[in-house]
Protein backbone atom coordinates (compact mmCIF):
# COMPACT_ATOMS: atom_id res chain seq x y z
CA UNK A 1 0.00 0.00 0.00
CA UNK A 2 1.24 3.41 -0.90
CA UNK A 3 2.04 6.14 1.60
CA UNK A 4 -0.26 8.63 -0.13
CA UNK A 5 -2.38 10.43 2.43
CA UNK A 6 -4.18 12.96 0.24
CA UNK A 7 -4.87 13.27 -3.44
CA UNK A 8 -5.06 16.88 -4.59
CA UNK A 9 -6.73 17.96 -7.81
CA UNK A 10 -5.38 21.33 -8.88
CA UNK A 11 -7.68 23.39 -11.11
CA UNK A 12 -6.98 26.61 -12.95
CA UNK A 13 -10.68 27.46 -13.31
CA UNK A 14 -13.36 27.50 -10.59
CA UNK A 15 -16.00 26.14 -12.99
CA UNK A 16 -13.81 23.08 -13.66
CA UNK A 17 -13.41 22.58 -9.92
CA UNK A 18 -17.20 22.68 -9.50
CA UNK A 19 -17.48 19.98 -12.19
CA UNK A 20 -14.87 18.01 -10.30
CA UNK A 21 -16.98 18.15 -7.16
CA UNK A 22 -20.01 16.92 -9.13
CA UNK A 23 -18.07 14.04 -10.64
CA UNK A 24 -16.52 12.90 -7.36
CA UNK A 25 -19.86 13.11 -5.57
CA UNK A 26 -21.59 11.17 -8.36
CA UNK A 27 -19.04 8.37 -7.79
CA UNK A 28 -19.50 8.37 -4.02
CA UNK A 29 -16.01 9.67 -3.37
CA UNK A 30 -15.95 11.82 -0.26
CA UNK A 31 -14.23 15.17 -0.59
CA UNK A 32 -12.03 16.09 2.36
CA UNK A 33 -11.94 19.81 1.67
CA UNK A 34 -11.38 22.36 -1.03
CA UNK A 35 -9.19 25.44 -1.08
CA UNK A 36 -9.71 28.47 -3.29
CA UNK A 37 -7.97 31.81 -3.55
CA UNK A 38 -11.32 33.62 -3.59
CA UNK A 39 -14.76 32.96 -2.12
CA UNK A 40 -17.05 30.90 -4.33
CA UNK A 41 -20.73 31.40 -3.66
CA UNK A 42 -22.74 28.30 -2.93
CA UNK A 43 -19.78 25.98 -2.42
CA UNK A 44 -20.56 25.36 1.27
CA UNK A 45 -24.01 24.04 0.41
CA UNK A 46 -22.57 21.89 -2.37
CA UNK A 47 -19.94 20.33 -0.12
CA UNK A 48 -22.40 20.01 2.77
CA UNK A 49 -20.26 22.10 5.12
CA UNK A 50 -22.02 22.73 8.41
CA UNK A 51 -22.75 26.39 9.26
CA UNK A 52 -20.01 28.14 11.19
CA UNK A 53 -20.25 28.10 14.97
CA UNK A 54 -18.55 31.49 15.21
CA UNK A 55 -21.82 33.22 16.25
CA UNK A 56 -21.91 31.01 19.37
CA UNK A 57 -18.41 32.21 20.29
CA UNK A 58 -19.51 35.77 19.55
CA UNK A 59 -22.45 35.45 21.92
CA UNK A 60 -20.29 34.02 24.71
CA UNK A 61 -17.67 36.76 24.39
CA UNK A 62 -20.42 39.38 24.22
CA UNK A 63 -22.09 38.03 27.36
CA UNK A 64 -18.71 38.03 29.09
CA UNK A 65 -18.21 41.67 28.02
CA UNK A 66 -21.62 42.65 29.38
CA UNK A 67 -20.81 41.02 32.71
CA UNK A 68 -17.35 42.56 32.96
CA UNK A 69 -18.48 46.05 31.91
CA UNK A 70 -21.38 46.03 34.32
CA UNK A 71 -19.26 44.65 37.16
CA UNK A 72 -16.58 47.29 36.59
CA UNK A 73 -19.17 50.06 36.82
CA UNK A 74 -20.94 48.52 39.78
CA UNK A 75 -17.69 48.06 41.69
CA UNK A 76 -16.36 51.57 41.02
CA UNK A 77 -19.58 53.61 41.03
CA UNK A 78 -21.68 51.84 43.64
CA UNK A 79 -19.54 49.65 45.89
CA UNK A 80 -16.04 51.06 46.15
CA UNK A 81 -16.44 54.82 45.85
CA UNK A 82 -20.01 56.08 45.38
CA UNK A 83 -20.12 59.67 44.15
CA UNK A 84 -22.90 62.20 43.94
CA UNK A 85 -23.10 63.26 40.31
CA UNK A 86 -25.86 65.74 39.52
CA UNK A 87 -27.92 64.43 42.42
CA UNK A 88 -28.41 61.10 40.71
CA UNK A 89 -28.40 57.89 42.75
CA UNK A 90 -25.12 55.94 42.66
CA UNK A 91 -26.82 52.99 41.05
CA UNK A 92 -28.41 54.81 38.10
CA UNK A 93 -29.06 52.38 35.28
CA UNK A 94 -29.13 54.70 32.23
CA UNK A 95 -25.53 55.83 32.74
CA UNK A 96 -24.45 52.20 33.01
CA UNK A 97 -25.64 51.53 29.48
CA UNK A 98 -22.94 53.18 27.31
CA UNK A 99 -19.93 51.57 29.03
CA UNK A 100 -21.60 48.16 29.30
CA UNK A 101 -22.57 48.37 25.63
CA UNK A 102 -19.08 49.36 24.51
CA UNK A 103 -17.32 46.66 26.53
CA UNK A 104 -19.78 44.10 25.12
CA UNK A 105 -18.97 45.16 21.55
CA UNK A 106 -15.23 45.27 22.27
CA UNK A 107 -14.99 41.79 23.77
CA UNK A 108 -17.36 40.36 21.18
CA UNK A 109 -15.30 41.71 18.28
CA UNK A 110 -11.88 40.86 19.73
CA UNK A 111 -13.10 37.44 20.84
CA UNK A 112 -14.46 36.65 17.39
CA UNK A 113 -11.19 37.62 15.69
CA UNK A 114 -9.17 35.60 18.21
CA UNK A 115 -11.45 32.56 17.83
CA UNK A 116 -11.30 32.76 14.07
CA UNK A 117 -7.51 32.98 14.03
CA UNK A 118 -7.16 30.21 16.58
CA UNK A 119 -9.45 27.81 14.71
CA UNK A 120 -7.71 28.49 11.40
CA UNK A 121 -4.19 28.16 12.77
CA UNK A 122 -3.43 31.78 11.95
CA UNK A 123 -2.74 32.74 15.53
CA UNK A 124 0.80 34.07 16.12
CA UNK A 125 3.02 31.13 17.00
CA UNK A 126 0.91 28.55 15.17
CA UNK A 127 2.14 27.22 11.86
CA UNK A 128 -0.44 27.84 9.17
CA UNK A 129 -2.03 24.69 7.75
CA UNK A 130 -1.77 24.74 3.99
CA UNK A 131 -2.30 21.66 1.84
CA UNK A 132 -1.25 23.30 -1.40
CA UNK A 133 0.60 26.61 -1.51
CA UNK A 134 -0.89 27.68 -4.82
CA UNK A 135 -4.39 27.62 -3.31
CA UNK A 136 -3.51 31.03 -1.90
CA UNK A 137 -2.48 32.24 -5.33
CA UNK A 138 -4.07 31.05 -8.58
CA UNK A 139 -5.19 27.42 -8.16
CA UNK A 140 -8.43 25.83 -7.00
CA UNK A 141 -7.66 22.70 -4.99
CA UNK A 142 -9.86 19.69 -4.32
CA UNK A 143 -8.50 17.42 -1.59
CA UNK A 144 -9.54 13.75 -1.30
CA UNK A 145 -8.57 11.54 1.62
CA UNK A 146 -6.55 8.73 0.02
CA UNK A 147 -7.05 6.28 2.93
CA UNK A 148 -10.82 6.56 2.88
CA UNK A 149 -11.15 6.29 -0.88
CA UNK A 150 -9.21 3.30 -2.15
CA UNK A 151 -9.65 3.56 -5.92
CA UNK A 152 -6.92 6.10 -6.65
CA UNK A 153 -6.95 5.49 -10.40
CA UNK A 154 -10.64 6.40 -10.56
CA UNK A 155 -10.09 9.60 -8.56
CA UNK A 156 -7.21 10.52 -10.84
CA UNK A 157 -9.24 10.01 -14.00
CA UNK A 158 -12.30 11.82 -12.65
CA UNK A 159 -10.24 14.84 -11.63
CA UNK A 160 -8.49 14.97 -14.98
CA UNK A 161 -11.77 14.53 -16.84
CA UNK A 162 -13.17 17.51 -14.98
CA UNK A 163 -10.22 19.58 -16.14
CA UNK A 164 -7.61 19.34 -13.38
CA UNK A 165 -4.29 20.66 -14.67
CA UNK A 166 -2.36 18.63 -12.10
CA UNK A 167 -3.07 15.76 -9.71
CA UNK A 168 -0.76 15.44 -6.71
CA UNK A 169 -0.23 12.47 -4.39
CA UNK A 170 0.93 13.90 -1.07
CA UNK A 171 2.47 11.73 1.66
CA UNK A 172 1.91 14.40 4.24
CA UNK A 173 -1.16 16.47 4.97
CA UNK A 174 0.30 19.95 5.27
CA UNK A 175 3.08 21.14 3.03
CA UNK A 176 3.58 24.25 5.14
CA UNK A 177 5.20 22.36 8.05
CA UNK A 178 8.54 21.89 6.32
CA UNK B 1 -18.02 36.46 -7.58
CA UNK B 2 -19.26 33.06 -8.42
CA UNK B 3 -19.32 30.49 -11.09
CA UNK B 4 -21.73 31.12 -13.90
CA UNK B 5 -22.29 27.63 -15.15
CA UNK B 6 -26.00 27.54 -14.27
CA UNK B 7 -28.37 29.41 -16.52
CA UNK B 8 -31.46 31.30 -15.53
CA UNK B 9 -34.63 31.88 -17.42
CA UNK B 10 -36.07 34.97 -15.81
CA UNK B 11 -38.35 37.27 -17.72
CA UNK B 12 -36.75 40.69 -17.34
CA UNK B 13 -39.56 42.39 -19.20
CA UNK B 14 -41.96 41.31 -16.45
CA UNK B 15 -44.26 44.08 -15.29
CA UNK B 16 -46.39 44.41 -12.23
CA UNK B 17 -50.06 44.71 -13.05
CA UNK B 18 -51.77 47.09 -10.69
CA UNK B 19 -55.43 46.14 -10.77
CA UNK B 20 -58.16 44.27 -8.95
CA UNK B 21 -58.32 44.12 -5.18
CA UNK B 22 -55.05 45.97 -4.51
CA UNK B 23 -56.23 48.95 -6.52
CA UNK B 24 -59.76 48.86 -5.13
CA UNK B 25 -58.71 48.62 -1.48
CA UNK B 26 -56.16 51.41 -1.81
CA UNK B 27 -58.79 53.70 -3.31
CA UNK B 28 -61.27 52.78 -0.57
CA UNK B 29 -58.58 53.56 2.05
CA UNK B 30 -57.97 56.98 0.48
CA UNK B 31 -61.70 57.72 0.48
CA UNK B 32 -61.99 56.68 4.15
CA UNK B 33 -58.99 58.87 4.96
CA UNK B 34 -60.46 61.90 3.22
CA UNK B 35 -63.73 61.32 5.07
CA UNK B 36 -61.97 61.09 8.46
CA UNK B 37 -59.97 64.27 7.79
CA UNK B 38 -63.12 66.06 6.62
CA UNK B 39 -64.98 65.01 9.78
CA UNK B 40 -62.09 66.36 11.84
CA UNK B 41 -61.63 69.64 9.99
CA UNK B 42 -65.34 70.42 9.70
CA UNK B 43 -66.15 69.53 13.30
CA UNK B 44 -66.01 73.20 14.29
CA UNK B 45 -64.35 72.19 17.55
CA UNK B 46 -60.96 73.90 17.86
CA UNK B 47 -59.30 70.96 19.66
CA UNK B 48 -60.51 68.43 17.07
CA UNK B 49 -59.31 70.62 14.21
CA UNK B 50 -55.87 70.93 15.79
CA UNK B 51 -55.79 67.19 16.41
CA UNK B 52 -56.61 66.59 12.75
CA UNK B 53 -53.79 68.90 11.68
CA UNK B 54 -51.37 67.13 14.02
CA UNK B 55 -52.37 63.81 12.45
CA UNK B 56 -52.05 65.20 8.94
CA UNK B 57 -48.56 66.44 9.80
CA UNK B 58 -47.67 63.05 11.26
CA UNK B 59 -48.79 61.06 8.24
CA UNK B 60 -47.65 63.65 5.69
CA UNK B 61 -44.20 63.67 7.24
CA UNK B 62 -44.13 59.87 7.52
CA UNK B 63 -45.19 59.50 3.87
CA UNK B 64 -42.57 61.99 2.64
CA UNK B 65 -39.88 60.42 4.83
CA UNK B 66 -40.52 56.93 3.46
CA UNK B 67 -40.35 58.21 -0.13
CA UNK B 68 -37.19 60.19 0.70
CA UNK B 69 -35.74 57.00 2.19
CA UNK B 70 -36.45 55.31 -1.16
CA UNK B 71 -34.41 58.02 -2.89
CA UNK B 72 -31.66 57.66 -0.30
CA UNK B 73 -31.64 53.89 -0.85
CA UNK B 74 -31.24 54.30 -4.61
CA UNK B 75 -28.43 56.85 -4.21
CA UNK B 76 -26.68 54.72 -1.61
CA UNK B 77 -26.65 51.70 -3.94
CA UNK B 78 -25.02 53.76 -6.69
CA UNK B 79 -22.39 55.32 -4.45
CA UNK B 80 -21.42 52.03 -2.81
CA UNK B 81 -21.66 50.30 -6.22
CA UNK B 82 -23.79 47.64 -4.58
CA UNK B 83 -24.64 44.61 -6.63
CA UNK B 84 -27.02 42.70 -4.37
CA UNK B 85 -29.85 45.22 -4.71
CA UNK B 86 -29.84 45.53 -8.51
CA UNK B 87 -32.73 43.09 -8.86
CA UNK B 88 -35.06 44.91 -6.48
CA UNK B 89 -34.00 48.52 -6.96
CA UNK B 90 -37.12 49.33 -8.98
CA UNK B 91 -39.11 49.29 -5.74
CA UNK B 92 -37.24 52.10 -3.94
CA UNK B 93 -37.16 53.82 -7.32
CA UNK B 94 -40.96 53.75 -7.43
CA UNK B 95 -41.06 55.11 -3.87
CA UNK B 96 -38.68 57.87 -4.93
CA UNK B 97 -40.90 58.56 -7.91
CA UNK B 98 -43.75 59.42 -5.55
CA UNK B 99 -41.58 61.85 -3.55
CA UNK B 100 -42.61 64.97 -5.54
CA UNK B 101 -46.30 64.32 -4.79
CA UNK B 102 -45.60 63.44 -1.15
CA UNK B 103 -43.54 66.62 -0.78
CA UNK B 104 -46.34 68.74 -2.23
CA UNK B 105 -48.87 67.20 0.17
CA UNK B 106 -46.60 67.83 3.17
CA UNK B 107 -45.98 71.38 1.97
CA UNK B 108 -49.73 72.05 1.81
CA UNK B 109 -50.23 70.58 5.31
CA UNK B 110 -47.35 72.59 6.78
CA UNK B 111 -48.44 75.79 4.99
CA UNK B 112 -52.08 75.48 6.03
CA UNK B 113 -51.14 74.50 9.58
CA UNK B 114 -48.90 77.53 9.82
CA UNK B 115 -51.35 80.05 8.41
CA UNK B 116 -54.35 78.74 10.36
CA UNK B 117 -52.25 78.64 13.58
CA UNK B 118 -53.04 74.98 14.11
CA UNK B 119 -49.40 73.95 13.87
CA UNK B 120 -46.23 75.79 14.89
CA UNK B 121 -48.20 78.35 16.94
CA UNK B 122 -45.49 78.04 19.55
CA UNK B 123 -43.23 80.24 17.44
CA UNK B 124 -45.74 81.75 15.03
CA UNK B 125 -48.22 83.99 16.82
CA UNK B 126 -48.83 87.73 17.10
CA UNK B 127 -46.39 89.71 19.22
CA UNK B 128 -44.01 86.88 20.12
CA UNK B 129 -41.00 88.87 18.90
CA UNK B 130 -42.20 92.35 19.92
CA UNK B 131 -40.70 93.43 23.29
CA UNK B 132 -43.64 95.78 23.97
CA UNK B 133 -46.26 93.11 23.43
CA UNK B 134 -47.79 91.09 26.26
CA UNK B 135 -47.08 87.91 24.28
CA UNK B 136 -43.35 88.70 24.02
CA UNK B 137 -41.21 85.59 24.26
CA UNK B 138 -37.48 86.36 24.50
CA UNK B 139 -36.43 82.82 23.55
CA UNK B 140 -38.57 82.80 20.39
CA UNK B 141 -37.44 86.36 19.61
CA UNK B 142 -33.83 85.19 19.85
CA UNK B 143 -34.53 82.43 17.34
CA UNK B 144 -36.61 84.55 14.98
CA UNK B 145 -33.72 85.31 12.62
CA UNK B 146 -33.89 81.63 11.69
CA UNK B 147 -37.39 80.61 12.74
CA UNK B 148 -39.61 83.00 10.81
CA UNK B 149 -42.36 82.17 8.34
CA UNK B 150 -40.76 83.15 5.01
CA UNK B 151 -37.39 81.51 5.73
CA UNK B 152 -39.13 78.44 7.18
CA UNK B 153 -41.23 77.99 4.05
CA UNK B 154 -38.25 78.64 1.76
CA UNK B 155 -36.30 75.92 3.54
CA UNK B 156 -39.20 73.47 3.23
CA UNK B 157 -39.53 74.15 -0.50
CA UNK B 158 -35.79 74.05 -1.17
CA UNK B 159 -35.10 70.86 0.79
CA UNK B 160 -38.02 68.82 -0.49
CA UNK B 161 -37.62 70.32 -3.96
CA UNK B 162 -33.99 69.21 -4.11
CA UNK B 163 -34.77 65.69 -2.93
CA UNK B 164 -37.59 65.43 -5.48
CA UNK B 165 -35.45 66.65 -8.38
CA UNK B 166 -32.77 64.08 -7.63
CA UNK B 167 -35.41 61.36 -7.22
CA UNK B 168 -36.85 62.11 -10.65
CA UNK B 169 -33.41 62.25 -12.31
CA UNK B 170 -32.33 58.88 -10.83
CA UNK B 171 -35.48 57.23 -12.16
CA UNK B 172 -35.10 58.86 -15.59
CA UNK B 173 -31.49 57.70 -15.92
CA UNK B 174 -32.44 54.17 -14.94
CA UNK B 175 -35.27 54.03 -17.50
CA UNK B 176 -32.86 55.39 -20.11
CA UNK B 177 -30.45 52.58 -19.22
CA UNK B 178 -33.23 50.05 -19.95
CA UNK B 179 -33.54 51.36 -23.49
CA UNK B 180 -29.96 52.18 -24.39
CA UNK B 181 -27.79 49.94 -22.21
CA UNK B 182 -24.16 50.86 -21.67
CA UNK B 183 -22.54 52.44 -18.67
CA UNK B 184 -23.31 56.12 -19.37
CA UNK B 185 -26.45 56.23 -17.19
CA UNK B 186 -24.79 54.34 -14.35
CA UNK B 187 -21.75 56.61 -14.26
CA UNK B 188 -23.91 59.71 -14.31
CA UNK B 189 -26.11 58.30 -11.53
CA UNK B 190 -23.01 57.52 -9.48
CA UNK B 191 -21.82 61.13 -9.61
CA UNK B 192 -25.25 62.60 -8.95
CA UNK B 193 -25.77 60.18 -6.05
CA UNK B 194 -22.59 61.35 -4.37
CA UNK B 195 -23.79 64.95 -4.61
CA UNK B 196 -27.26 63.97 -3.43
CA UNK B 197 -25.97 62.12 -0.37
CA UNK B 198 -23.96 65.14 0.76
CA UNK B 199 -26.96 67.43 0.34
CA UNK B 200 -29.30 64.92 1.98
CA UNK B 201 -26.97 64.28 4.90
CA UNK B 202 -26.62 67.94 5.74
CA UNK B 203 -30.22 68.99 5.14
CA UNK B 204 -32.37 66.18 6.61
CA UNK B 205 -31.47 67.07 10.22
CA UNK B 206 -32.42 70.69 9.52
CA UNK B 207 -35.57 69.55 7.75
CA UNK B 208 -36.64 67.53 10.80
CA UNK B 209 -35.70 70.42 13.15
CA UNK B 210 -38.06 72.60 11.12
CA UNK B 211 -40.91 70.21 10.49
CA UNK B 212 -41.11 68.41 13.83
CA UNK B 213 -38.78 69.87 16.47
CA UNK B 214 -40.04 73.45 16.00
CA UNK B 215 -43.48 72.34 17.25
CA UNK B 216 -41.90 72.87 20.67
CA UNK B 217 -39.64 75.75 19.72
CA UNK B 218 -38.16 76.41 23.16
CA UNK B 219 -36.60 73.00 23.27
CA UNK B 220 -33.77 71.82 21.05
CA UNK B 221 -31.61 68.76 20.61
CA UNK B 222 -28.82 68.30 18.07
CA UNK B 223 -29.48 64.54 18.18
CA UNK B 224 -33.01 65.07 16.89
CA UNK B 225 -31.97 65.10 13.24
CA UNK B 226 -30.16 61.77 13.38
CA UNK B 227 -32.95 60.29 15.45
CA UNK B 228 -35.41 61.27 12.73
CA UNK B 229 -33.10 60.03 10.02
CA UNK B 230 -32.88 56.62 11.71
CA UNK B 231 -36.67 56.40 11.93
CA UNK B 232 -36.97 57.41 8.27
CA UNK B 233 -34.42 54.87 7.10
CA UNK B 234 -35.85 51.96 9.10
CA UNK B 235 -39.38 52.65 7.89
CA UNK B 236 -38.14 53.01 4.29
CA UNK B 237 -36.42 49.61 4.48
CA UNK B 238 -39.61 48.13 5.95
CA UNK B 239 -41.69 49.46 3.05
CA UNK B 240 -39.25 48.02 0.50
CA UNK B 241 -39.33 44.66 2.30
CA UNK B 242 -43.12 44.55 2.42
CA UNK B 243 -43.42 45.32 -1.29
CA UNK B 244 -40.77 42.69 -2.14
CA UNK B 245 -42.54 40.00 -0.10
CA UNK B 246 -46.01 40.89 -1.38
CA UNK B 247 -44.81 40.87 -5.01
CA UNK B 248 -43.02 37.55 -4.50
CA UNK B 249 -46.14 36.04 -2.96
CA UNK B 250 -48.08 37.23 -5.99
CA UNK B 251 -45.62 35.38 -8.24
CA UNK B 252 -43.47 38.28 -9.39
CA UNK B 253 -39.72 38.82 -9.08
CA UNK B 254 -38.48 35.23 -9.08
CA UNK B 255 -34.90 36.51 -9.20
CA UNK B 256 -35.19 37.97 -5.72
CA UNK B 257 -34.58 35.18 -3.21
CA UNK B 258 -33.89 34.66 0.49
CA UNK B 259 -30.37 36.05 0.11
CA UNK B 260 -31.68 39.46 -0.88
CA UNK B 261 -34.29 39.26 1.87
CA UNK B 262 -31.48 38.45 4.32
CA UNK B 263 -29.69 41.68 3.36
CA UNK B 264 -32.87 43.71 3.82
CA UNK B 265 -33.28 41.99 7.19
CA UNK B 266 -29.77 42.96 8.22
CA UNK B 267 -30.44 46.58 7.33
CA UNK B 268 -33.74 46.49 9.22
CA UNK B 269 -32.10 44.91 12.27
CA UNK B 270 -29.00 47.10 12.21
CA UNK B 271 -30.82 50.37 11.81
CA UNK B 272 -33.39 49.49 14.47
CA UNK B 273 -30.41 49.20 16.81
CA UNK B 274 -29.07 52.46 15.40
CA UNK B 275 -32.45 54.12 16.03
CA UNK B 276 -32.25 52.97 19.65
CA UNK B 277 -28.66 54.18 19.90
CA UNK B 278 -29.58 57.70 18.79
CA UNK B 279 -32.82 57.74 20.77
CA UNK B 280 -30.97 56.69 23.90
CA UNK B 281 -28.09 59.11 23.31
CA UNK B 282 -30.61 61.96 23.21
CA UNK B 283 -32.50 60.67 26.23
CA UNK B 284 -29.51 59.88 28.43
CA UNK B 285 -27.70 63.20 27.99
CA UNK B 286 -30.85 65.12 28.84
CA UNK B 287 -31.65 62.84 31.77
CA UNK B 288 -28.13 63.05 33.15
CA UNK B 289 -27.53 66.80 32.85
CA UNK B 290 -31.03 67.46 34.20
CA UNK B 291 -31.38 71.01 32.85
CA UNK B 292 -35.03 72.15 33.06
CA UNK B 293 -35.23 73.63 29.56
CA UNK B 294 -34.08 70.29 28.15
CA UNK B 295 -35.92 67.88 30.44
CA UNK B 296 -39.23 69.57 29.65
CA UNK B 297 -39.39 67.52 26.46
CA UNK B 298 -39.19 64.20 28.24
CA UNK B 299 -41.31 65.44 31.15
CA UNK B 300 -44.19 65.89 28.73
CA UNK B 301 -43.65 62.39 27.38
CA UNK B 302 -43.26 60.92 30.85
CA UNK B 303 -46.56 62.22 32.21
CA UNK B 304 -49.25 59.55 32.70
CA UNK B 305 -50.85 60.56 29.42
CA UNK B 306 -47.92 59.41 27.30
CA UNK B 307 -45.89 57.10 29.52
CA UNK B 308 -47.36 53.76 28.31
CA UNK B 309 -46.86 54.81 24.68
CA UNK B 310 -43.34 55.99 25.45
CA UNK B 311 -42.44 52.50 26.68
CA UNK B 312 -44.42 50.70 23.99
CA UNK B 313 -42.41 52.57 21.35
CA UNK B 314 -39.14 51.25 22.82
CA UNK B 315 -40.50 47.71 22.98
CA UNK B 316 -41.74 47.69 19.38
CA UNK B 317 -38.87 49.58 17.79
CA UNK B 318 -35.99 48.06 19.75
CA UNK B 319 -36.84 44.91 21.70
CA UNK B 320 -39.03 43.33 19.01
CA UNK B 321 -36.58 43.54 16.07
CA UNK B 322 -33.70 42.60 18.39
CA UNK B 323 -35.35 39.37 19.43
CA UNK B 324 -37.20 38.54 16.22
CA UNK B 325 -34.46 39.26 13.69
CA UNK B 326 -31.27 38.29 15.51
CA UNK B 327 -31.46 34.77 14.09
CA UNK B 328 -30.03 34.22 10.62
CA UNK B 329 -32.89 31.99 9.51
CA UNK B 330 -35.50 34.53 10.63
CA UNK B 331 -34.14 37.12 8.20
CA UNK B 332 -34.47 34.63 5.35
CA UNK B 333 -38.15 33.81 5.93
CA UNK B 334 -40.71 35.83 4.01
CA UNK B 335 -43.42 35.69 6.64
CA UNK B 336 -41.16 36.64 9.55
CA UNK B 337 -39.79 39.59 7.58
CA UNK B 338 -43.30 40.66 6.56
CA UNK B 339 -44.49 40.54 10.16
CA UNK B 340 -41.51 42.47 11.56
CA UNK B 341 -41.70 45.06 8.77
CA UNK B 342 -45.39 45.74 9.47
CA UNK B 343 -44.72 45.82 13.22
CA UNK B 344 -41.88 48.33 12.75
CA UNK B 345 -43.97 50.54 10.50
CA UNK B 346 -46.63 50.64 13.22
CA UNK B 347 -43.86 51.25 15.76
CA UNK B 348 -42.50 54.24 13.89
CA UNK B 349 -45.99 55.65 13.53
CA UNK B 350 -46.07 55.53 17.33
CA UNK B 351 -42.58 57.04 17.41
CA UNK B 352 -43.76 60.03 15.35
CA UNK B 353 -46.92 60.19 17.44
CA UNK B 354 -44.80 60.64 20.55
CA UNK B 355 -42.68 63.25 18.79
CA UNK B 356 -45.63 65.32 17.57
CA UNK B 357 -48.65 64.98 19.89
CA UNK B 358 -47.25 66.22 23.25
CA UNK B 359 -46.13 69.43 21.52
CA UNK B 360 -49.43 70.04 19.76
CA UNK B 361 -52.58 68.61 21.33
CA UNK B 362 -50.90 67.45 24.59
CA UNK B 363 -53.59 66.15 26.96
CA UNK B 364 -56.25 66.36 24.23
CA UNK B 365 -54.55 63.54 22.39
CA UNK B 366 -56.62 60.61 21.31
CA UNK B 367 -56.67 57.45 19.36
CA UNK B 368 -59.81 57.20 17.36
CA UNK B 369 -61.42 57.75 14.02
CA UNK B 370 -59.13 60.68 13.12
CA UNK B 371 -55.87 58.85 13.88
CA UNK B 372 -56.93 55.59 12.23
CA UNK B 373 -58.63 57.35 9.31
CA UNK B 374 -55.67 59.60 8.52
CA UNK B 375 -53.20 56.73 8.77
CA UNK B 376 -55.40 54.55 6.57
CA UNK B 377 -55.84 57.33 4.02
CA UNK B 378 -52.12 57.93 3.66
CA UNK B 379 -51.44 54.18 3.55
CA UNK B 380 -53.92 53.88 0.70
CA UNK B 381 -52.35 56.83 -1.06
CA UNK B 382 -48.88 55.35 -0.66
CA UNK B 383 -49.96 51.96 -2.00
CA UNK B 384 -51.89 53.50 -4.88
CA UNK B 385 -49.16 55.90 -6.01
CA UNK B 386 -46.16 53.60 -5.48
CA UNK B 387 -47.74 50.49 -7.03
CA UNK B 388 -49.05 52.56 -9.91
CA UNK B 389 -45.55 53.95 -10.46
CA UNK B 390 -44.09 50.44 -10.21
CA UNK B 391 -46.48 49.11 -12.85
CA UNK B 392 -45.28 51.64 -15.42
CA UNK B 393 -41.84 50.08 -15.93
CA UNK B 394 -40.31 46.62 -16.03
CA UNK B 395 -39.72 45.20 -12.53
CA UNK B 396 -35.98 44.99 -13.06
CA UNK B 397 -33.44 47.34 -14.66
CA UNK B 398 -32.35 44.75 -17.22
CA UNK B 399 -29.24 46.64 -18.35
CA UNK B 400 -27.98 47.39 -14.85
CA UNK B 401 -24.24 46.62 -14.89
CA UNK B 402 -24.45 44.61 -11.65
CA UNK B 403 -27.66 42.72 -12.39
CA UNK B 404 -25.83 39.45 -13.06
CA UNK B 405 -24.10 39.69 -9.70
CA UNK B 406 -27.42 40.37 -8.01
CA UNK B 407 -28.87 37.18 -9.52
CA UNK B 408 -25.97 35.16 -8.08
CA UNK B 409 -26.01 36.92 -4.74
CA UNK B 410 -25.44 34.45 -1.96
CA UNK B 411 -24.76 35.04 1.71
Amino acid sequence: MSNTKYILGSFADPDDMMHGIDKLQANNISIYDCFTPMPIHGIEAKLGVRPSRLPIAAFCFGALGTTLGFSLLYYTMVYDWPMNIGGKPSFAMPNFVPVTFEVTILLCALGMVATFFFRNHLFPGRTPRVMDLRATDDRFILAVDAKENADHALIDSLLKEAGAVEVKYNDRKYVSYE
Amino acid sequence: MGTHSHHHDYNFNERYEFAGKAKMFSIIAVVLGVAAVAIGLLSGDHVTVERTYANLLLMGYYFTCVCAAGTFFVALQYVTQSAWSAGLVRIPQAMAGVLPIASLILLVIVGLGLTTHNLYHHWHADGLTDPNNANYDPIIAGKSAYLNVPFFLIRQVVFMGLYSIFAVIFAKLSYKEDLEGGLASYKKSFKLSAIFLVIFGFTTPIWSFDTIMSLEAHWFSTMFGWYNFAAMWVSGICCITIIVVVLKKAGYMNWVNENHLHDLGKLMFGFSIFWTYVWFAQFMLIWYSNIPEETVYFYKRWEPEYKPWFWLSIIINFVAPLLLLVDRDAKRKQNVMLFVAILLLAGHWLDYYIMIMPGTVAEHRGFGIIEIGTALGFLGLFVFLVMNKLSKQALVPKNHPFLDESLHHQI
